[in-house]
Order: C-alpha cells, then structure tokens, then sequence
C-alpha cells in the first residue's frame, strides 16, 4: 500500500515545491524530502479516505474507514500479533528449507549436467504450480491440524527463484579463474567454497529477496483452503465471512506489514552482504 | 620450411650439455589440435623445446601461432593430443598437482570479493599453509611489488597495472621454480609496461626462477629474456629460437632502463624482427599480412 505510492508522491511533492524555488535543493534538504514526502502523501490519502467514508458517506461494506481499521486494530491487537506469528513462522520455515534445498540443488545441477537435465522439468512445473491447487491436497495430505503443508508451500514456491537464480549464479565463474584454481589443484569443495559460492553470491541473494515476499504470500493464500484456524489468511476469511470488514482490513494491514519485514529484512541481508564484498569490477 | 630449427647461436649447448633433470621444461615433438565445427585445427605441430632452470624464455609470435596454448599446455590447463611433455622431469599433470609452477595471465583474474592480502595468499590458504607463516609471507611479496599500503583494499579499488602486481605477487606465493606468464603485461600502458618489465626481470634474478612468458611485443622478449622463441601460425610452429646477446647479460639483475637504449638491444630487436617475417614468409609467403598481431613498439 505505501510502497506504490510513494514514487508518485515524489513526484507530486517534487513538482509542486520546484515550481516554486527555481534552483536543485541541497542533498540534505532532498534527502528530507526524500522521507517526509512519502509519509505526509500517505497522511492526506488516509484523511480523505476517511473524509469520503464519514462525510461522503460511502458505506462501511464498501470500505471502513481508516479510523475504524485502526479501532479493529487495536481491539483485536492480540490475536493479530499472534496470527503474524503464526503465518510468519510458516512462511520463515518455508523460505529456510526453500532456500536450502534451491542452494543444494542448483550446486548439484551446476556439477552434473545430467541433474540439471532431470531437475529442469520438474523445476518448470514447480515454477507453474498455482498454490490454490496445491493447498487443498496438502492440506489433506497432512491432516486439518497441521501447519505442515503450509510450510510446505511457502517452501515450493520460494524453492523456484532461488534455485534459478542460485544456478545462474553458479554458472558466472570466469574462464580465468575457473583456470587459476586448476593451476592450483584445488579439489571440488575448494572450488565450491573458494569459488563458485562467492561467485553466486549476489545471485543467491536476490533469489532469496524474491523468495521472501513469495513465502508469505503462499504462507498466507494457504490458509484460505482448510487447515488449523488461527493465521492471518484464515482470519481474514472468517472475518470477511461474519461482516467484520474493520477487522478483516485490520488483518490485511498486518498481512502488509508481515509482507513487508520479510523483504526489507532480506534487502537488508542483501545490502550487509554485498556491502562487506565488493563483486565487480576486477579484470 | 625445413624440419630442423634453424638457432642463431650455438643451440648445441640447449639440452644437449645439460643433464634432462635440469631442465625445467622439457617439450619434445608436441601436437596440438582443436577440433571445432569447422574441422580440426592445428594449434601446435611438432614442438621441441627446452627451458633450463633459471632460464628466462620468451615465446613470440603472430595471433593464433599457438604461443598461449603452448604455454598452457605446459600449465597442464590443456593436453597435448601427442607428444612428450616434462616439467622438472615430471608429467605437467604432476608437476601441476605438485605446484612447481606459479602462473599469470593477461587478465590479473583477482578475485573480487577478496581484499588484495586475501587475493595473494589464496594459494598458500588453498595448499593449507598456517595463517602465521601465511601473513609473513604475503608481507613479503606484497613488499616485492610495493603494494604493502594496498593489502587492504578491494581489487576494484586498484588500477590495471597495480592488479596486474597483486596477481605477479600471487604467482609467486609459493617460491615456484618455473613462472608460466601469458601476457601479463599486455593490458597495460607502456610506462606501467616498462616498470613491471624492470621489476619483473630483478624479480625472477632474485628467485633463480625459470620463466616462460609468452607476448607479442619484441622490445619486451628482447628485454626480459635469454632466449626468444618465435612461432609461426597455421600450424603453429617454431620458426626460430633467438639467443639474446646483450651487453649486460651476463647479470640479469643488471638489466636496466639504459639497456633499453643501448645500440646490442636494437640489434636484437631487429633479429627478432627479421625472423617474425622470416618465419612468416616461409610459411604463407605474405610477411607483412602474418605478422599483423606483433607489436613492434
């Protein structure tokens, strides 16, 4: 929700004040800017969302007003914290043995062509596989009072960018180096670790960003088709079924700012990682 | 082309005088082919040569004569497809596996994520040397390239010419007998060039290192070396083994900037010069077309 906005803020913002001081502002000042901008946009959208639901009297079916969100918020904070608990454990476990098994498939399809070759097929269909299919069989599989084909969604679909990405990565070691360690004798795990590993690092890396916002989002949509009650998804679906619009809008914040911690902590994995270790720019 | 390889100088003492152990390489009768989808190429055909230890030799010659592959070869990157091939009495695989040799290329190939020290000590770390002896070491060598204030920083944080040192330094971690170097310098601009040329030379006199160095510039074969072998394309070939006849060759350490204006390095680079078309000229009857490739700077 704010993070679409807030490019267009910017520009509104900019375009406004620029008009009328004639000249660039100083970095300090556009910095400011940078920050304050966004948040203020959001503010005036959520006062007249609130206007048009109050005043204009658009009915509360519709679209609740942020006030009676935030209400809904509030009265229900505890069962909110623990469905993003809950949602947000399923989707971590999914993202870490996701992320996990990509790593060590991709090392084995980038070693054995013949697994690459095997893996591809089954790589694709996992690619294509809609979670609203999935999630009715697994959850069937493994019993209505397991958590477990949720894991094993979240895992599946973040599984898929990681792997792609991670054998990419793989696959970038240069002629010259891949020459060096040859002069050097080194074994096939020396390779991995010295080499090949380093060398796909930024790739694992922005394959697990993609993977994060995935392993909630599947987490979540999971828990629409069966399964323990109790996390954010089915929350919202019981809501919305008993007229609770507040308060299903009240578990939809949540759901964003689950979404939302997942891929600003991975960015910021991402931005430590790659900070420490330049990656480019050798010959 | 005649089959015997026509030498300058006295070629009776190469190999012959010496016992075989002393060499640091050995090449006899060595074939080369690459098969592509146009049919097979032949990179190497029948290639002698000797290196004795401590001896700095130069491969020169024109795009596609098969110096850099030669040199790989030896390198054990690549097989021959026949052929004997020694390294210090020993197969290139296990001289290889052994580490007998260090190696350099025309990219630095540093590793990017590694700080300069990290990217020197990389074999040593590899071959599992303690990290005490480790740090001394890579003091050392990055002293020997004066890059001691730059053990900290990143690759992309260096010049060409100074990556290229990091990478010299690198190939000589392990005080290797032989030094195999393709084009090191190649990349690099011609003040950098000469420097690293001077350093290089003091380098290898100070280490007794046999060097193969393969290049495309004739004043710097004619520098560096005691012998300039120049190869030929299509197959390639040795044409000609130059012995370098310098005034100050007799100390390798004595080889210095004003040799490079001394009138003996002129007349070796004429030499070289003359038996790049020669060669040429022998084999496609167009010396000036073949010899594109070879600076003359």
């Amino acid at each position: 929700m704010s993070a679409s906005t807030s490019t267009s803020a910017n520009a509104i913002v900019g375009r406004g004040v620029g008009a009328r001081r004639s000249k660039g502002w100083s970095p300090r000042t556009e910095a400011t800017l940078r920050i304050v901008a966004p948040i203020s946009f959001g503010l005036i959208v959520l006062v007249i969302w609130q206007l048009l639901v109050t005043v204009g009297g658009v009915s509360d079916y519709l679209l609740p007003s942020p006030i009676s969100i935030v209400t809904e918020l509030v009265e229900f904070w505890p069962s909110v914290v623990s469905a993003t608990a809950l949602t947000g454990t399923n989707s971590l476990l999914g993202l870490l043995v996701g992320t996990l098994v990509g790593i060590v498939a991709a090392a084995l399809a980038a070693r054995w062509r013949i697994v690459d070759q095997m893996s591809a097929p089954i790589v694709a269909a996992l690619a294509v596989v809609p979670i609203v299919a999935l999630a009715p069989v697994l959850n069937s599989m493994f019993g209505a009072d397991s958590q477990f084909g949720r894991q094993a969604i979240a895992a599946i679909a973040s599984f898929v960018p990681i792997f792609i990405n991670t054998l990419r990565g793989f696959r970038q070691t240069k002629p010259v180096h891949r020459d060096l360690m040859k002069a050097y004798a080194t074994n096939s795990g020396q390779m991995l670790m010295k080499l090949t590993l380093p060398t796909a690092r930024p790739f694992i890396l922005t394959g697990i960003r993609i993977a994060s916002s995935l392993a909630v989002i599947s987490a979540l949509v999971a828990e629409y088709f069966g399964g323990p009650r109790g996390g954010l998804g089915s929350l919202i679906a019981t809501s919305a079924a008993s007229s609770a619009y507040g308060r299903a809008w009240a578990y939809v914040v949540a759901s964003i700012a689950l979404g939302l911690l997942f891929y600003l902590a991975t960015l910021a994995l991402e931005r430590l990682v790659l900070r420490r270790v330049p990656t480019g720019g050798s010959r | 082309m005649s089959d015997q390889i026509p030498t300058t100088t006295s070629a009776i003492n190469l190999g012959a005088t010496m016992t075989a152990d002393a060499a640091a390489v050995r090449v006899r009768g060595v074939n080369k082919q690459f098969q592509t989808a146009t049919g097979i190429v032949h990179a190497l055909e029948n290639i002698d040569l000797t290196v004795q230890s401590g001896e700095f030799v130069s491969l020169i010659g024109p795009s596609g004569c098969g110096k850099s592959t030669l040199m790989r070869l030896i390198a054990d990157l690549d097989d021959p497809t026949s052929g004997e091939l020694t390294v210090f009495g020993k197969t290139a695989t296990q001289a290889r596996l052994d580490q007998d040799y260090g190696i350099a290329f025309q990219q630095a190939g540093l590793l990017p994520w590694r700080s300069v020290a990290a990217n020197v000590a990389l074999p040593l770390e590899l071959h599992g040397v303690a990290s005490a002896t480790r740090r001394t070491r890579v003091a050392e060598l990055l002293d020997m390239v004066g890059l001691t204030e730059f053990a900290d920083r990143f690759p992309d944080q260096l010049s060409g010419g100074m990556q290229q040192r990091v990478a010299i330094a690198r190939s000589l971690a392990e005080q290797p007998r032989l030094l195999l170097m393709d084009e090191p310098f190649g990349a690099l601009d011609e003040m950098t060039r000469e420097k690293m040329q001077t350093d290089l030379v003091r380098i290898a006199a100070d280490t007794g290192a046999a060097v193969v160095f393969v290049t495309h510039s004739i004043p710097e074969a004619v520098f560096l070396s005691d012998r300039v072998v120049v190869m030929s394309p299509r197959p390639g070939r040795i044409s000609q083994i130059v012995e370098m006849r310098l005034d100050a060759a007799d100390g390798r350490e004595e080889r210095d900037d004003d040799l490079r204006e001394a009138s003996s390095f002129f007349e070796m680079v004429t030499e070289v010069r003359e038996a790049l078309h020669g060669g040429a000229d022998h084999s496609t009857g167009d010396g000036a077309a073949t010899a594109r490739g070879v600076d003359t700077r």
